[in-house]
């Protein structure tokens, strides 16, 4: 038994003992995003050196189309495309949750040492053990978890405050980043190359492997994240008014940091360190849905719109698959930086 | 009370710090002496004197005369310049984790300078000493208005400029691949070096590094009186807007000049000037000699170490400092209520 409610800007659904509150908004915001997403999937396999109409792509992927499309579409197109929304989903969920508790629309993974951590991980994978993908994943993770776990741990003092995080986070970045160029100096000509090319977020070459690890991350992290939403919420208020409201403040932001970590190292994992997407993402998402708290589902699908666009445009305005998608989102990244630049200021909220 | 001075900092006696001065001295012809003789090839330092002040010719002259003369005396030039931009910029913010690597500077500048090589197709030093400059005030304008203008306090400060750094040198790296024929050649605009440098593109900065490291000493008083606040400053007879101005300049001067010559090398302003601050105490007439003379000394240090850690290579000196400074920097955030200001 189901009962629509009308609340305002808010809808409630009803049944027995469970119910959901959403905003109207909100939700529209992720329907929209998620069409463009797709639309933009579509024009990935759809476009380059061997056309196919939107119609025909469709066609494809159900298993008819033209002859010898399958093969282009399914094999060598769709891997990317899925690897690029994938793992701009993941980027913006955890850029959501870290700029949600450090309380700040810079203190995204990126910047505050998480996605170096991730990187550092990988590199000693790829140059120390000659790693594939599937170990690099793992370097990934592991190096995303051990920066975390210390960055935390550093961090604390009778609790974490979110500028300490941030401050430490910065920290570490910088020692985990001449860590990473130390590597890539004694490694030789060969290694150093695919990690330079690595280092620098790109999704050339992307297979069904790729695909499968940037899947495997997201699917236990998603839902947890999402459960945590109310508690991240909450904790905006404060700790002291999250603890009295039965949130545990402290415990509550690990859980959080790890579940964002583990987003960010999957990304890291599967395409390189993208920049600007977990930081840019969720100040977009919020300004579309004008909903106060984390918007992270909006957040998310902002990401993986922002960067499958990027890697679209990558490829298509050099007319090559090889310029890294890295490089568009950092520019975009400045681009952005201005922007807040000119629409936060003195507003006090950076 | 100025945040970072130590319990007992500034109640040395003037002799004690006078001996401070003279100690920095010291261990700065000791590091010099260093970087002459430490590399792949061993040079003792009778040979390293000789090769100095009487050549012969060997090989080992031609190592020390055309190689690590030019890159000690740069690295000494930078290292000043670097001391220096970190100490003014710590006393002008009152803000402990101000640092020219660490808020954006020296990224504006390589971002100016890259872009001078790779899309204007200019080549020449002095051509592009000025986009330096420029790169280097316009970087450090933008992450002091984004981290609030006047109401920036140190942990927006460090965010924004953290930022502005990833935008930088996302776009330095992108044009590194947009543009390989100069690979090579740019590599070097990611990371902070003292190889490669010749004597006379150090010929061509000193005059800047000399002006602003002048024009930094003489500001030395008002910044003093800057500390007290800017109504007790007044009081004193202190031009507060003409001393802000003009620290500005000689931070673009010193922070533009010194990554002009070897790239972005981060975090030795943020470190010396601490290390500096918990011996002789916080006044600016004090504290922005010391970093003039024990800046180069961690520089050449750094480097040295960078030589012996990775031989038969190297690695780059920005890379030592970042990771001596990263670990100095968390111990600091650590340790005292560094946001409180």
């Amino acid at each position: 038994m189901s009962l629509l409610e009308d609340r305002g800007t808010a809808g409630v659904v009803r049944t027995g003992r469970w119910s959901l509150r959403y905003a109207r908004r909100t939700l529209l915001t992720c329907a929209v995003l998620a069409l463009l997403a797709a639309c933009t999937l579509v024009l990935a396999l759809g476009t380059g050196s061997y056309g196919l109409t939107p119609a025909e792509v469709l066609d494809t992927l159900a298993g008819g189309g033209p002859p010898g499309a399958g093969f282009i579409v399914t094999d060598l197109r769709l891997p990317r495309a899925l690897v690029a929304l994938l793992v701009g989903f993941g980027m913006g969920l955890a850029g959501a949750v870290f700029q949600s508790l450090t309380r700040n629309p810079l203190g995204s993974p990126d910047v505050i040492g998480f996605g170096n951590g991730a990187s550092a991980g990988a590199l000693v994978a790829i140059i120390l053990f000659d790693a594939g993908g599937p170990q690099t994943a793992l370097g990934a993770v592991c190096g995303g978890l051990a920066t975390a776990a210390a960055v935390y741990l550093l961090a604390w003092r009778r609790g974490v405050h979110g500028y300490r995080l941030v401050l430490v986070g910065i920290g570490a970045s910088a020692v985990l980043g001449s860590a990473t160029s130390f590597l890539y100096v004694r490694a030789d000509i060969g290694r150093a190359a695919q990690a330079a090319s690595w280092m620098i977020g790109s999704l050339n070459a992307r297979d069904w492997t790729d695909v499968r690890i940037a899947a495997l991350g997201l699917v236990p992290l998603v839902p947890l994240v999402l459960v945590y939403a109310r508690r991240l919420t909450l904790l905006e208020m404060g700790d002291d008014t999250a603890a009295a409201l039965g949130v545990p403040p402290e415990r509550s932001r690990l859980v959080l940091l790890c579940a964002g970590t583990g987003l960010t190292a999957m990304a890291v994992a599967a395409a390189g360190p993208i920049p600007f997407v977990a930081m840019a993402a969720p100040q977009l998402a919020r300004r579309v849905t004008r909903a106060a708290g984390p918007n992270l589902l909006p957040a998310a699908w902002t990401g993986a719109l922002l960067v499958s666009a990027a890697d679209l445009a990558t490829q298509r305005l050099t007319g090559s698959a090889l310029l890294p998608v890295g490089v568009v989102t950092g520019v975009a990244g400045g681009a952005y930086l201005a922007w807040l630049l000119r629409g936060e200021r003195g507003a006090g909220r950076i | 009370m100025f945040v970072g001075s130590h319990p007992r900092a500034g109640r040395k006696r003037p002799p004690v710090r006078t001996a401070g001065l003279l100690l920095g001295l010291v261990l700065l012809l000791a590091a010099t002496a260093l970087s002459l003789a430490v590399g792949t090839q061993q040079i003792p330092l009778h040979q390293v004197w000789s090769g100095l002040f009487a050549p012969t010719g060997t090989e080992n002259d031609a190592i020390v005369r055309d190689l690590r003369l030019p890159r000690t005396l740069t690295g000494v030039a930078v290292g000043a310049a670097l001391g220096l931009g970190g100490g003014l910029m710590q006393t002008l913010t009152r803000n402990p984790l101000a640092d020219p690597g660490l808020l954006g500077v020296n990224a504006g500048a390589a971002a100016a300078v890259v872009t001078a090589i790779s899309v204007l197709g200019i080549t020449s030093f002095t051509g592009y000493l000025w986009f330096a400059l420029a790169g280097a005030a316009l970087a450090a304008t933008a992450v002091q208005a984004l981290g609030g203008g006047r109401y920036a306090t140190p942990v927006r400060l460090a965010l924004a400029g953290t930022a502005v750094n990833a935008a930088l040198f996302g776009y330095v790296n992108g044009l590194q691949q947009w543009d390989l024929g100069t690979l090579d050649e740019m590599r070097y605009w990611a990371v902070g070096t003292l190889a490669k440098r010749d004597a006379d593109l150090l010929l061509t900065v000193l005059p800047l590094l000399v002006a602003g490291a002048t024009l930094a000493l003489a500001l030395a008083r008002p910044l003093g009186a800057l500390a007290l606040g800017d109504d007790h400053a007044r009081a004193l007879g202190t031009r507060v807007r003409r001393t802000r101005v003009l620290s500005v300049v000689a931070i673009t001067l010193l922070c533009g000049g010194a990554t002009a010559l070897c790239g972005p090398i981060g975090f030795v302003g943020l470190m010396i000037p601490h290390a500096a601050r918990a011996f002789c105490g916080p006044d600016p007439r004090w504290l922005l000699p010391y970093c003039a003379l024990y800046a180069p000394v961690l520089l050449l240090g750094s480097d040295v170490l960078g030589r012996i850690v990775a031989a038969p290579s190297e690695i780059e000196v920005g890379t030592v400092t970042a990771f001596l400074g990263g670990l100095l920097f968390i111990h600091l955030v650590r340790r005292r209520k560094a946001t409180r200001l």
